[in-house]
């Protein structure tokens, strides 16, 4: 097995294989990722870093033809037992999007929402507190708590991703799946937010899936390299990008491939 | 291994190589010109190794220059990281190895009215040195860590060399003290390529980390064959 971490793990996966109809998107993948770390999941288009990435918080339930097999679990609970409350799941598990996909609400709306229509807040103070909190947390508040009744599609590129980061750790989740979160977002806007990953980390436990391989490097503490739906090499980053045990990640990374 | 997606990367890797193995070629001709020079008292030849030192020197220029757009452009990983690394410190050693070979020539200027004689240890300490020189650009050119690693160990005979090259001056200088100023010359000459000898023992060990991405600087030699061979963690 390529994975080379051992230990206790927020988030495991056991001989995963992932079909979409005849197509197999996931062969054979066992990983842990680490509580309050960030693990990286990287490899060229179509290598089911994305699909794995969806599988922690069955996103992939309701895609047509998918037929998973091996385990997914969370704290060492199975993420796919039939007892499993998808709802809940998903409040633990929050996922942030490639594109911002703020709500066509206000601001504070964005944030309050889930923790509303899910009644974790008994009232207008609480909820108050949590917005601010989770805006504070998300490095947003002191450029939006002006103007929290407006829209939150009327912010920029990089302050609508921050306000979906704000609205995934509203719920308190264990784990923020991100998938290429910067990719439509400028330079400045990306350090801002490949920064906020790093304060995050202390509360949460993340993983990203992301194109850009300079970004894996710096952000995360461990790196997943997948090609055509195996895990060729998972290893802490540093060793991934200074000395990786495998050619094809090495290839990968430098630049060799295809 | 596979060509990079960019041509032109692979191409600036590869020249940088080439310049590489060219200053080592440089370096390697001055410590030969420079012992020649010694042993034939030809102080036209020392010249010519002083004056040839400012080539090595622009290489070095030059490479550092490479190395220094390379990182900033291409932004190299794994590998090509461990390459561009290992060449900067490479080229350091490398040219404190031309320095030295420039002290030799010097040190024949210096001894010109009083040549220098009983050069036997010298010469073979010199001959050792020249095959561990060219033994570490080897390693470089072909990736080749076992030959690195025989590199690093032959500098133990180097070491030995030296020894024997003191202990001979020393025993001249007791004998006949007129002799001092010579024997100082000799001393320093010795000591001159011991140096050069831990140059490439250096390159030699940076051969290794560029190839398997271990440091076995400051390790004996069984620990680095253990890492080389994989049966021993990094951070044992």
């Amino acid at each position: 097995m390529a994975n080379k971490q051992t230990g206790n793990f927020k988030l495991e996966t056991r001989n995963v294989e992932l079909w979409y109809n005849k197509f197999q998107a996931l062969k054979g993948i066992s990983l842990g990722i680490r509580e309050h770390h960030v693990t990286a999941f990287i490899g060229p288009s179509g290598c089911g870093k994305s699909t794995l990435l969806r599988c922690f918080n069955r996103m992939n339930d309701r895609v047509d033809d998918c037929r998973i097999t091996g385990e997914f679990l969370i704290d060492g609970k199975d993420i796919y037992d039939p007892k499993v409350d998808v709802v809940h799941l998903r409040s633990n598990i929050g996922m942030v999007f490639q594109k911002p996909n703020p709500f066509p609400k206000s601001i504070f709306e964005n944030v309050a929402y889930a923790p509303r229509i899910h009644g974790v807040v008994k009232n207008i103070a609480d909820m108050n507190n949590l917005v601010e909190e989770s805006l504070i947390k998300a490095g947003l508040w002191e450029e939006v708590k002006d103007k929290l009744q407006q829209p939150g599609t009327a912010l920029s590129g990089g302050q609508q991703q921050r306000l979906c980061i704000a609205r995934a750790i509203a719920m308190r989740p264990g784990v923020i799946l991100m998938d290429e979160p910067c990719s439509a977002l400028d330079p400045l806007a990306t350090a801002k937010i490949e920064e906020l990953i790093d304060e995050l980390k202390g509360t949460f436990t993340i993983v990203i899936v992301t194109h850009n391989m300079q970004q894996a490097a710096r952000v995360s503490d461990h790196t997943a390299f997948f090609y055509l739906g195996n895990l060729i090499e998972m290893n802490d980053t540093h060793t991934i990008f200074t000395a990786p045990g495998k050619q094809q990640t090495e290839d990968y990374i430098t630049g060799r491939f295809g | 291994m596979a060509q990079h997606t960019y041509k032109r990367y692979d191409e600036e890797l590869g020249t940088l190589k080439e310049r590489v193995l060219s200053m080592g070629g440089l370096v390697e001709s001055a410590i030969r010109r420079s012992m020649k020079a010694l042993n034939q008292f030809d102080v036209e030849k020392a010249r010519k190794v002083i004056s040839r030192d400012k080539a090595i020197n622009a290489l070095e220029v030059e490479i550092d220059e490479m190395t220094r757009t390379l990182l900033a452009l291409r932004q190299p990983a794994a590998g090509d990281l461990r390459f561009i690394i290992s060449t900067i410190k490479i080229v350091t050693d490398l040219e404190r190895a031309g320095d030295l070979a420039e002290g030799i020539a010097e040190a024949v200027l210096q001894s010109q009215d009083h040549p220098l004689t009983h050069l036997d240890s010298m010469n073979s300490l010199s001959d050792a040195v020249c095959l561990q020189v060219s033994a570490s650009l080897d390693a470089f050119a072909r990736g080749d860590v076992e030959a690195a690693l025989a590199c690093v160990e032959s500098d133990k005979r180097v070491n030995k060399l030296f020894k024997s090259v003191q202990r001979e001056t020393l025993s001249y200088m007791i004998e006949d003290p007129r002799q001092i100023t010579t024997g100082i010359i000799t001393m320093n000459i010795g000591r001159y390529l011991e140096r050069i000898g831990d140059h490439a023992a250096n390159i030699s060990e940076m051969v290794v980390y560029m190839v398997k991405g271990h440091d076995i600087r400051h390790v004996d030699h069984e620990t680095a064959a253990a890492l080389i061979k994989g049966t021993l963690a990094d951070d044992e």
